[in-house]
């Protein structure tokens, strides 16, 4: 999704998404998700700013709302965002190794984003794969399963953009 | 091969197209639906016994009568469908809603036409992209082809937080608030959305609702246990040689799950463990395979049914370390809202990485069962007795493998356990440093 061109453009996609709901703070969650857009991957506090004089809530209701979940960033990330599940049906059949494996490759270590801001590694909690695991999460596309000897080729598409 | 009730079709055609759904006579049970009373189509539901696929086994039939209609409420009713799937171990509602999502939007339909409700939300967990995308494809497609008659459907994006599988959080979630549970009562069906009458249901027992009015009760009942007829999606993973998603009558035996259906357990290993229902249910052993998984039978054998979702673990995975794993989940699911599961939870992971350390003493696995007990039962929803359910019955299955950690002061696998050294999410926010409990 194109991400809005101005105030006025994030306004009147927040207000269609006001349209969905009886109450206009349920529009929270999906205004967060378009500002993160729009401000590359992560929430500035200009754009908890943002949404709070769009939806018409707080600055400070806003974050307490991004903060409570996973999916909002409040700290920069880079361009690609590589998660891998190590919950207990990944962890069984060999996360970790995938882990180990992009940790490696990637050059930098969990929870972590590469010194040229081009990709974050991180840990996620069960992402509903189980079945076809380990599950890595390529910038929100679910790659299933995931072995070690798949990680080149990850690497190397993240690398060709 | 047995009678399909959620994905019949799902195999041989693309239901996600509404023309290929409506070949196979799809949105006519909404059709027969809507030619009903509410009262009528409520009592048919009703004496399905159609239990709820989320994880309470709930009647759904009682939750669709405990909902007033509109000459019992003054405002509207709300009908929400619980997409959140986040339990560890499950995946069916995602494979449900990729792969047949017009019959999960036609058993919200039915539901609207039970409660006489005009407005369906659906709360989908954010990192379900796809089936995001799939779903929203399926509605506007329904939707344009007027099958909703007066009904306003909604897809509403979650963004990562298990607790929002909770009804009340989700509800609160969906209000635009932290997802926090709510103190029970009022329950939903009397004051939930916006604090109004609310129904809801999971995505599985949506979609289980249509194949009720294709069958008539009495075929449907022909199919699962007497307690809980008709047939469920049990998600198997872990060791096993063919995970993947199930739809079997309720009531299939653990060991036929495994052996036949799943080929039994991966590289020929020995089975160690078997988790009934998704990682927060007390786990069985080896012994217990001949359980029938049906809520009543599960929960006669000491755990839950839960979602329906196996894990299977062979003989190379230290208990104490997946207790660790496990543990950390709900450290860092618990929602921080009552005090016993947010302290408790954290006191236990330190108490189980002292114990695979091998630094903990015997007096630790006393305090770890007594913690346990501190939690289970003393918060608003749940998430404390999962976090408990798990980890204590792992200690008192496995307790020998805990006081070998002791005596031996380190772990009996000596870095070979199948889960050694697995890094939680909670490993890498240094923001999120916890003060020790003294122990």
């Amino acid at each position: 999704m194109k991400a809005a061109e101005n105030p006025a453009d994030f306004q009147r996609e927040v207000d269609q998404i006001k349209t969905a709901y009886p109450d206009h703070r349920s529009a929270i969650m999906g205004a967060l998700r378009l500002a993160q857009q729009r401000h590359g991957g992560w929430l500035p506090p200009a754009a908890l700013e943002e949404v709070a004089d769009a939806v018409g809530v707080t600055a400070a209701h806003v974050e307490a709302v991004a903060s409570f979940y996973d999916m909002y960033n409040l700290e920069p990330v880079g361009r690609h965002i590589v998660e891998v599940c190590t919950n207990l049906s990944c962890a069984l059949v060999g996360a970790q190794q995938v882990v180990d494996a992009l940790e490696e490759q990637l050059g930098i270590p969990p929870g972590e984003t590469s010194d040229d801001g081009e990709v974050t590694l991180r840990l996620i909690e069960c992402a509903g794969g189980c079945g076809y695991a380990p599950v890595v999460v390529v910038d929100g596309r679910y790659r299933e399963p995931t072995r070690p000897e798949d990680v080149p080729q990850i690497v190397e598409e993240l690398q060709r953009g | 091969m047995a009678e399909l009730t959620v994905l019949t079709g799902a195999d041989e055609r693309d239901l996600t197209q509404l023309d290929e759904y409506r070949a196979i006579g799809g949105y006519d049970a909404l059709e027969k639906a809507r030619s009903m009373k509410p009262e009528a189509l409520i009592e048919e539901i009703t004496n399905a016994s159609l239990r709820g696929r989320g994880g309470a086994g709930f009647p759904m039939g009682r939750k669709l009568s405990l909902v007033p209609g509109p000459d019992r409420r003054s405002g509207p009713s709300y009908v929400v469908a619980n997409a959140d799937e986040s339990e560890p171990g499950s995946f069916k509602d995602r494979e449900i809603m990729g792969r047949a999502p017009h019959r999960f939007i036609e058993g919200c339909l039915i539901a609207a036409h039970a409660i006489q409700s005009q407005h369906v939300f659906i709360y989908i967990r954010g990192e379900y992209l796809a089936e995001y995308e799939v779903l929203a494809r399926a509605v506007e497609e329904a939707g344009g082809e007027g099958l909703f008659g007066d009904v306003d459907v909604v897809v509403h994006r979650g963004a990562g937080a298990y607790i929002c599988g909770e009804e009340t959080a989700l509800l609160d979630s969906l209000e635009g608030k932290r997802g926090q549970p709510r103190p029970r009562p009022p329950f939903p069906p009397v004051a939930g959305l916006y604090m109004e009458p609310t129904l809801v249901n999971n995505v599985q027992t949506l979609a289980s609702v249509p194949a009720i009015l294709e069958m008539g009760v009495d075929r449907y009942r022909e199919l699962g246990a007497e307690s809980a007829p008709g047939t469920v999606v049990y998600s198997l993973s872990g060791n096993v040689n063919r995970p993947g998603n199930y739809e079997l009558p309720l009531g299939t035996t653990l060991r036929e799950l495994i052996f036949q259906h799943g080929h039994g357990v991966a590289e020929g290993r020995a089975l160690k463990a078997v988790i009934p229902g998704g990682s927060s249910v007390p786990v069985f052993t080896p012994d217990q395979l001949d359980v029938a998984l049906d809520f009543d039978a599960v929960q006669a054998a000491g755990s839950y049914l839960g979602s329906a979702a196996v894990i299977v673990v062979d003989d190379r995975a230290c208990m104490v370390q997946l207790a660790v794993r496990a543990e950390k989940f709900y450290m860092h699911e618990s929602c921080g809202k009552c005090t016993p599961c947010r302290e408790g939870t954290r006191w236990l992971v330190q108490l189980l990485e002292k114990i695979e350390d091998g630094r903990g003493t015997h007096a630790d696995l006393d305090l770890i069962a007594n913690v346990c007990d501190r939690i289970e039962g003393k918060s608003l929803c749940a998430l404390g007795d999962f976090a408990v359910w798990c980890v204590g019955s792992y200690l008192k299955k496995f307790r020998e493998e805990f006081e070998r950690h002791v005596d031996e002061g380190r772990c009996p696998f000596g870095g070979l356990s199948s889960v050694e050294g697995v890094l939680a999410p909670s490993d890498q926010h240094t923001h999120t440093a916890m003060a020790e409990v003294p122990a």
